[in-house]
């Protein structure tokens, strides 16, 4: 994903285990901050078909 | 590889006549210059159209997939990589495979010929380290190393890694080859300019799937980007859904790849899909020690579990 051209804030992986709320708040609180930091994602966007 | 087509030819005669293969796929000349086509022959006097030069760049380990009967095949060191993932992956059997290994000095590239000289050209031919292109007006020639496919040039497993019988010697290996100059290249740009870059890249593509066709991993029954339920990818030429199938594409090869090119030259528009499965050969190399097809006796690197897999990606 970052060879493609992600910014590599955007994509992120963890792993928490049901019992680990604190962590769970901790990685949201992070992740929405990096990604609000970066701002919106303009690729991944598929325009409808146009009719003629 | 001058002279190797009579001892292939040989091979292939003596094994259809004592009956210890049933078949025998190799090539034989195309019908363009430059554009050698698969072969299958069944009876001894079928042979007589095997050939072998420097255009049989064509994977022929795409047509041993579920195989019943038993097949000699002419492998060269990418194409016996390729046997060597199919026997791992239950493709085909190793006691149904008769390898004829071919030590393979570089395929040519038909698209830089094409663009090295001017007019149609109406014949190829070569000597051990020259190719002589003739065209109406002129014959010019050319050293093979200056016209080698990309993949053959960067290639550092020329002899077959696995095989029943050589047609001649082993050939020396590169070595000393600087195999991923141009994908660090693109892992060193903003992301930005690699979202353009992959854009351009990919923007030729007309979606003819000839490239997933042409590889010897792409087996499945229904490929992702045929199958309509659920339907995982448009099927049309938007930017995003090119881009999709390409990396996705590139994603089903990673840690089987051998880097054997048959995707780039089926490509009818040219494009350099291989940045895409040498980039995954790359992080397999680097992060798991790992090369596809070497041998019979390891699992694939994305297969096994090892307490020291890297995990700094996980937080």
């Amino acid at each position: 994903m970052e060879l493609m051209g992600v910014e590599p804030d955007r994509l992120h992986f963890s792993w928490i285990s049901s019992a680990e709320s604190t962590k769970f708040v901790n990685v949201v609180k992070e992740v929405t901050e990096k990604v609000k930091a970066i701002g919106p994602n303009n690729h991944f966007i598929k325009d409808t078909a146009k009719v003629a | 590889m001058v002279g190797y087509t009579e001892k292939i030819k040989e091979i292939a005669g003596r094994l259809l006549k004592e009956c210890t293969v049933d078949m025998v796929v190799g090539f034989r000349k195309g019908t363009m210059p430059m554009m050698n086509e698969p072969c299958f022959a069944t009876t001894p006097e079928a042979v007589d159209t095997l050939m072998w030069d420097s255009n049989c760049g064509i994977n022929l380990a795409n047509y041993l997939t579920n195989r019943k009967e038993k097949v000699a095949v002419i492998a060269k060191g990418c194409d016996s990589r390729n046997i060597v993932t199919h026997i791992i992956e239950n493709k085909i059997k190793r006691d149904q495979v008769y390898i004829v290994g071919v030590p393979c000095t570089g395929m040519i590239d038909k698209r830089k010929i094409t663009g090295m000289v001017a007019g149609e050209i109406l014949e190829v031919s070569e000597t051990e380290n020259t190719i002589k292109v003739k065209t109406a007006d002129a014959e010019t020639l050319f050293e093979k190393t200056e016209v080698l496919q990309q993949n053959c040039s960067l290639c550092i497993h020329r002899n077959p890694v696995i095989h029943d019988e050589m047609v001649a010697d082993m050939v020396q290996e590169q070595t000393d080859v600087d195999r991923y100059a141009d994908i660090r290249k693109i892992e060193e740009m903003e992301p930005e300019d690699k979202w353009q870059f992959f854009d351009d890249l990919l923007s030729p593509c007309i979606r003819c799937y000839a490239c997933r066709n042409a590889c010897p991993l792409c087996y499945c029954p229904t490929c992702f980007v045929d199958e309509a339920k659920p339907q995982w990818v448009g099927k049309g030429q938007d930017p995003m859904d090119v881009r999709t199938f390409h990396f996705l594409r590139a994603y089903h090869c990673a840690g089987r790849c051998t880097d054997c090119g048959a995707c780039e030259r089926a490509c009818p528009v040219g494009i350099n899909m291989r940045l895409l499965t040498r980039k995954l050969e790359k992080d397999c190399q680097e992060q798991f020690g790992w090369e596809a097809g070497m041998s019979l006796d390891q699992r694939p690197a994305l297969d096994v579990y090892q307490a020291n897999d890297p995990g700094a990606f996980i937080k």
